[in-house]
């Protein structure tokens, strides 16, 4: 390929549109993955690809680009490394199950301890860590997150509607396996 | 839980992606259902604890340098210096300064059209806030005669009044609003279902202004001037009828 290592001037170089982006990069392979070492693997492995297409890098969000390629590098990862746990994980009816019918009563009055809410984060369905994080960590809308995902707005609303819940009752139920008491003010 | 109905309502309309319409309605259902109400208290305290709980993976120092070392030569950061700008880049900037240079006195003007855009700014805000519950008008009157006489004496000057009714613009009412560091007269008239805000100001210079057409954050703004006074409309109507709104008012 006689293009590939072109870098297009108008737009900047691959330092100055791709390399800021590896908080971001790194951020959602970490918890698409879970495993920090997996996590740097898979976002070294997206960043040669990145390099290797930059020439045919448009312009335009280059977070949203980086992204793209971190999210398929991910999943192609998880697919490869699917085990029984997570050939479930894939499957979210499996979870919706649980939390619709759960009737996990009480309220998430206070502020919840990190350490927490990052494991009750960390045992979500992939898709559902993915929409929360995208939404809430990088603060990304709808469309953005629908155009990343491949997936009409739509699922992406409803999606994140049961993420969240479940989220809350995870921790509610963490909460009160851990005894402590007050979730109701 | 929300309620049954309400639940990707009330997720849409916590990250801000509900269009106006929609997101006065769900303030209305929310004022009846204090189940949305409190998963809505309940949703805020959760973002609360996801963003000041450090969640945010930051990667770590030693996949930057391995990044580095696995790059080919040509990108990596420390390559890369000031001092290597290329000659072009020069020539560019120092062009850059020369046509600043050239055309100092052209560039006067645009002051008063970033002012205008700071005004455009405040003029969507204040439409938006117009929209919310309870703040759109002061003077609630389809009647021009009620709606002018109510500006006397709050305002330093007599914006003038009238109803489009016969033409499709129903006048709503009236409201004193505060732009661009003055009171203003601002006339709420409707299209269907449409608001439409105008705001009065006198002019500082007496030229009349043809239409001008502006786009933010998807409202429509038409600036123009008129009989001494400026104008600006605001809707989320289309632009032709803005306009043809707009031509209406300056007759």
């Amino acid at each position: 390929m006689r293009d590939e290592n072109r870098v297009p001037v108008q737009i900047g170089s691959f330092e100055q549109v791709v390399l800021p982006h590896l908080d971001a990069a790194y951020n959602l392979a970490r918890w698409l993955v879970r495993k920090p070492q997996d996590a740097e693997d898979i976002v070294q492995e997206a960043y040669l690809r990145a390099f290797k297409f930059f020439g045919g890098y448009q312009g335009g969000d280059a977070r949203f680009w980086v992204l793209k390629i971190v999210r398929n590098t991910s999943y192609s990862f998880l697919e490869k490394n699917r085990t029984a746990n997570l050939a479930e994980e894939f499957d979210e009816t499996v979870h919706t199950a649980v939390s619709e019918q759960s009737g996990v009563e009480g309220a998430l009055a206070q502020s919840v301890d990190s350490q927490m809410l990052r494991k009750a984060l960390d045992e979500l369905p992939v898709n559902f860590r993915e929409v929360i994080v995208l939404r809430e960590l990088e603060g990304m809308s709808y469309k953005e997150i629908a155009e990343l995902m491949g997936k009409p707005i739509g699922t992406v609303m409803s999606g994140l509607a049961r993420a969240r819940t479940q989220l809350k009752e995870r921790l509610i139920r963490r909460r009160a396996e851990e005894g402590q008491h007050g979730l109701r003010k | 839980m929300a309620c049954e109905n309400s639940e990707r309502m009330l997720h849409a309309y916590f990250d801000g992606e509900l269009d106006l319409v929609r997101s006065l309605e769900f303030e209305e259902h929310l004022k009846t259902c204090p189940q949305c109400a409190s998963e809505l208290r309940e949703q805020q305290s959760l973002r609360d604890s996801l963003r000041a709980g450090n969640l945010y993976e930051r990667a770590p120092d030693g996949l930057r340098s391995r990044l580095r070392a696995a790059l080919p030569a040509e990108v990596r950061p420390q390559s890369i210096s000031t001092s290597r700008r290329p000659v072009i880049e020069w020539l560019a900037i120092a062009a850059a300064i020369l046509i600043v240079l050239f055309l100092g006195v052209k560039v006067i003007p645009d002051i008063g059209s970033q002012k205008q855009n700071l005004v455009a700014e405040e003029i969507v805000a204040s439409h938006i806030r117009s929209l919310q519950p309870g703040h759109l008008m002061d003077v609630e009157s389809t009647d021009q005669h009620t709606v002018k006489p109510w500006f006397d004496g709050k305002l330093d000057f007599a914006p003038s009044v009238v109803d489009l009714a016969p033409q499709g613009f129903p006048l709503a009412g009236g409201r004193l609003d505060y732009i661009g560091r003055r009171n203003v007269a601002a006339l709420i008239y409707q299209r269907q279902k449409h608001f439409i805000n105008v705001f009065i100001w006198p002019e500082e210079k007496n030229d009349a202004k043809a239409p001008e057409i502006q786009t933010i954050q998807g409202y429509n703004l038409v600036f123009w001037s008129h009989d001494g006074m400026n104008y600006c409309a605001v809707s989320d109507l289309n632009t032709t009828e803005l306009r043809q709104f707009a031509d209406l008012l300056s007759r």
